[in-house]
Formats: C-alpha cells, structure tokens, sequence
C-alpha cells in the first residue's frame, strides 16, 4: 500500500488493525478516517483518495462523509481546539457568555483559527453532560460548570499551559476513579 | 424534603459513584460481575428472550418499545447473519446518563451486550458511540479487551460453541445517527440518511440488508439485570407497563442538577425538581419543564393535565403531580423520551428558548426530506429574528404552520422532534410571542441568560 500522505506507522498498523474488524470495509470509513485526522488534523482531497483507494471506494465516499459530519474537517482546527455547548441545557446556564470570554480572550472568533494557529473555537451542538453545564471541552478533555466568569480564569490557564496541573479545573475524565483500585 | 420523596433505587447506576469502585475488570468481577453471562449460558437463547419480554422492560433510548417485542420481531427465517448494534450516540439535548454507565462501569454495558448477543444469535456486535465521548470509547475498548482475555466476549464465549465479536465504532458528530435507521447507514459507512420503514425494519432488513436489533446503553443494562432477577421479578419493580428503574438526567435552572435513578413511577415531576434537585434558585418560580429531552413537548408550569390512563383511571394533574415514568408524560401530552429534564425558571425568555431548540434541530437535519430541511432552517430564520427585534405578531401563527407542514411528512422522526417544540413553545406560551412583538424592551433583564 502506499503511503502518499505520510501517515505514521503508528498511524497505518491502527488502520490495518481496524479494517478487517468489519464485515464490509466501507464501514471502516469513518474510522479510518478518525485516524487519518487525529494525525494530520484535517482530511484534504489526497487523504480523501488515499483512504478511498485503502478502503476500494472512490474518492466521492469519503469526501461526501467529511462534508457531512460536523467533526470531520477539510481544513485543521488551532492546535489547541475549544469547544462550548449552545444547546438548551448549556445555554441555561450561561454557555453563550461562556464563548463570549473565550473569544475575548482566545482573540478568535467562534467557528474560525486565530491567526497564529495556536487556538481554536466552536461554538458546537449538545455535548452530553447537560447536568454540569456550560460544558467545555479542550481538545479530548471535558470540562463543567464553566460559565462567563469561571472561564476567564479558565482561559489564562489555558494560555499559559497550566490547565492540567491546575487543581481548580479537573476534568470529567480526570475525575473518573482510576483503574488503580481494581 | 417531603415525607413521601421516595428513595433512589439505583441498579444500573449501583457502583457510578463509589470511590471504591473502578471502571477495570477487577471491581466489576470483585461485584459478581459476568455471573449473569454464565447464568443466560446455561439456558436456551430463547428462555432468555422469553425473560426480557415477561420483563416488559422498554427501550430507554427515546421510543419506549418494549424491548423483548424487538427482538421477537427479529426475521429469523432469511439464513442471513443477525446483527446486534448498542446505540450509544446519546445525543438528545438534555441527556447524559449512558455516558455515566460506558464511563464508570463500563463491563455492565459489555455483559448485558453478550446476553443479548447469545440470546438473538447474532454474529456480530457493535458498539456505536458519539465521537464528542473520546475517552469513553477508550475505556470501552479496553474493558472489551479484558472481557476478551477473560472469555467473556470474543471467541469461544465461555468455552462454549458460541463466538460473537464487539467492536466499538465512533460516530462524528451529527445527531441524526442517534436514529436507529440512520445508526446503520453510518455504521455501513455512508451518510446518516434514515431510511424508510416499511420496508427497512432494522430486525427484518437493517445492517448490510441483514436482520439486525438496535437497542439503548440503558436497555441493554438492564439486560443484564433482568438474567439476574428473573424477568417476572423484574416486572414488579415500578408499575405495570413502567417496568424497572429510569434514570432522569435533570439540567438547566434548578440548584442540584444531575442523574437520579428511581423505580419507574415511584415519584411525581415536582417531587423530583423541588425535593431530590433542590429546587430553583432563591427567588425565582417554575416556568416551564422539557420532560423526555429537548424533541419532547414542553410543558407550562400552571398548566392543568386531566383525562383517562389506560388503565381506565381518570386524572387531573398540575405539572408537578405528574407520575415520572414511561406512561405519566405522555398522558399530559409530552412524553418521557431518554429522560432529559429541563428545567426553566421565571428568568428564562421562552421565544428565546424555542429559538435555541430550533437552531439545534436546523443544524442537525440530515437534508434527506424536503419539509425537514427547509421547514427546520425557516424556524430557525423566524426565531431568531423574532430575538433580534424584528418579532411581529403574526409570526406566531406563522411558525406553527410552518412546524404543521413538517409533521407527518418525513422518513423519520426527526420531523416530529423539530416540529413538537416549535408547536408546544408558541401554542403554550402565546402571550409571550405577541408580547415579543408588541411589546418587547430594548434592554435585556440582566437576570434572563442570552439563549441565542
């Protein structure tokens, strides 16, 4: 198989991996192409042929599955992704003051890139975890009740890369007792 | 908290909470865990059928289908592999308890998927879940891989003649694959687009053609538990027709939101909001309830529910009397749907509301059929319009024609998920869409929250 795009072999043995766990591979469409976009950030028109090709499809199956799907991207998010509630639930809360702050204070607008790439924000639909709204969720972590406010202090954290050792924002996966205790 | 608030009775949720409690193979075997799977190995496939239909356990994913009814459907006669596909795309605004399970006790969810692979025969399971839950399918695959290693799932099941593989496949996003019909043409690798019933009955022509059952994380929980109890003892938790426990997931304005689990029945609407979620805020009254996620009718905080239950019972509620359960909701005209309750206060702005819930079904219409696609855009367009000063009086009237002309004329029933809140909302709550227009201030009360 070639590897036109340069996919890591981390990246292809996960691909060969997931294939033939299908009946039929087209089903492995999606992801695969989770895969291709964890690593590259996007899927453009070469990726869209590469896993066409890997999967026997034509270039339209997947590109049709890209335009559709709200997560699947052509063009990649900042390299720190944020992402607010709107929905009801969140919205009751405060998550539209919540994605005011962020674009304050992230200097970009929600749906956009800022200029330097380093962040991103959407403004996306029901994350489900309505109890502890506004919801947050930076890249693959989720993060509760971060309203207007709290999210001031929520994004200098972010800022300055001390999210994760902050003990002020532990995340829902986080907070998951760990596998220790087994 | 009043003397009658009855108790939580959490089965599917007994261990999401416990500190002790994690979500590896250990804890879940230290709790007898996979004893039932061995328990349905040592029945016919069918005796396990016939327990979940004497259950009447119904589907929690949204419909309320008597789940032992599903799978009686199943068409056994074609010679095609069956399929077996946990719907775990939890998507319905306001609901977030199967997150809890695939998150905390993830190997409940994988035994009760093994019974009921066993029990349906099927050749292949999946597990599809909303790819917003990164490190749920992460936890999922690893329990199945420690389930695998144990001979719980996998090859050979328990040494016994029966394999069955569980694959966990992430979705991207979109709303629409939370429809059973849709589930399967993404999971075929295609765009969601429902397909029509009849023909496409998913027991009778669902995953590449073949017999397949789609159930709920919930559900098939609950699976697990009735292998345990036996299905008639099962049948006496909750109410006839309302069998088992529920688990209402309570969000927006009241001061402890979150999962509560209670027998189906055992505790009323208010019950739940004033006691168990502590109320509103300081200050503040009930405006309106969503009872079943945000696709249910709302329900106005003075308004009167009465006629006749099924059972031949005549009632006349207030919200708050209203029996949390399967058959309470949808006497008052709504319905319990996955179970999302949310809650608004005097603060909240309904037409601002509304134009929230129309803005999410507008983005997440699937544009197969016409009236959805373009009735859910004009919605949108109408409510939004009416929030940023342009509100006239007609528009009223001219949003529920719009809704009307969706209803009933579409694949699937996301026409009526974006239609009923659009009609509820302006039918319920007129006064405040003419006030919108006639007498709408400049400033907003710095109390009522932007919902659009």
């Amino acid at each position: 198989m070639d590897n036109s795009i340069n996919l890591s072999d981390d990246t292809l043995s996960k691909i060969d991996e997931v294939v033939p766990k299908y009946p039929e591979k087209r089903s492995a469409a999606l992801m695969v192409i989770h895969l291709v976009q964890d690593e590259l950030g996007a899927v453009d028109d070469a990726s869209c042929e590469w896993i066409a090709r890997r999967l026997e499809l034509q270039p339209i199956n997947i590109k049709e599955l890209i335009t559709f799907y709200p997560m699947l991207r052509e063009k990649p998010w900042g390299r720190k992704h944020v992402r607010v509630c709107r929905t009801l639930p969140c919205a009751l809360r405060g998550s539209y003051g919540t994605c005011k702050t962020f674009e304050k204070k992230l200097g970009v607008k929600e749906g956009h890139v800022s200029e330097d790439g380093e962040y991103s924000l959407e403004f996306m639909e029901c994350l489900a975890d309505c109890g502890q709204g506004p919801v947050v969720i930076v890249d693959e972590k989720t993060y509760e009740n971060i309203d207007g406010k709290t999210a001031e202090k929520f994004a200098d954290l972010l800022i300055d890369g001390k999210l994760d050792e902050s003990d002020d924002f532990n995340s829902y996966e986080d907070s998951l007792t760990q596998g220790t205790k087994n | 908290m009043s003397v009658s608030t009855p108790k939580e009775r959490r089965i599917i949720l007994k261990h999401a909470d416990d500190p002790n409690y994690s979500n590896r193979i250990g804890c879940y075997l230290r709790e007898g865990g996979y004893g039932n799977l061995k328990k349905a190995f040592s029945m016919q496939p069918e005796e396990v059928g016939e327990e979940v239909l004497k259950s009447g356990v119904r589907g929690r994913g949204g419909a309320g289908f008597p789940a032992g009814m599903k799978w009686k459907f199943l068409d056994r006669k074609s010679g095609k592999p069956i399929y077996l596909i946990c719907n775990a795309d939890e998507s319905e605004p306001g609901t977030f308890k199967d997150r809890q399970i695939m998150y905390k006790d993830p190997h409940q969810l994988i035994e009760g998927m093994m019974i009921t692979a066993f029990a349906i025969g099927a050749k292949q399971a999946f597990i599809y879940i909303r790819a917003e839950f990164h490190e749920g399918a992460r936890i999922l695959e690893r329990a199945i891989s420690e389930a695998k290693k144990a001979g719980f799932c996998g090859n050979k099941i328990l040494d016994s003649e029966y394999s069955c593989d569980l694959v966990v496949h992430r979705g991207a996003g979109a709303y629409i694959c939370g429809e059973e019909t849709g589930l399967i043409e993404s999971l075929e690798g295609k765009r969601p687009n429902p397909r029509i019933k009849p023909p496409y009955f998913p027991a009778v022509l669902g995953l590449y053609q073949c017999p397949t059952i789609v159930n709920n994380v919930e559900t098939l929980c609950n699976v697990r538990h009735i292998i345990e109890m036996g299905g008639e003892e099962f049948s006496k938790i909750g109410k006839p027709n309302n069998t088992g426990t529920r688990i209402w997931c309570v969000s927006g304005q009241v001061m402890k939101p979150g999962y509560y689990e209670f027998e189906c029945g055992s505790l009323t609407l208010g019950q739940l909001i004033f006691d168990i979620c502590g109320g509103l805020r300081p200050g503040r009254s009930l405006k309106a309830v969503i009872p079943g996620g945000s696709s249910a009718k709302v329900l106005r905080a003075d308004e009167r529910f009465s006629g006749t239950l099924k059972d031949g019972t005549e009632f006349d509620w207030g919200l708050e009397d209203i029996p949390l359960d399967f058959d309470g909701p949808m006497a008052a005209g709504s319905m319990s749907g996955s179970g999302g309750i949310i809650v608004m206060d005097d603060t909240v702005d309904i037409v601002e509301a509304m134009a929230n819930v129309n803005a999410f079904y507008a983005h997440e219409s699937c544009g197969q059929c016409t009236p959805c696609r373009e009735g859910s855009l004009w919605m949108r367009k109408i409510s939004q319009r009416m929030c940023s000063g342009g509100a006239r009086e007609e528009d009223a009237d001219l949003l529920l024609s719009v809704a009307k002309q969706i209803e009933g004329r579409t694949i699937c029933a996301f026409g009526e998920a974006a239609a009923w809140p659009t009609q509820s909302f302006v039918t319920k709550f007129k006064d405040d869409f003419i006030r919108k227009a006639t007498d709408s201030p400049k400033e907003r009360d710095p109390k009522s929250l932007q919902l659009i």
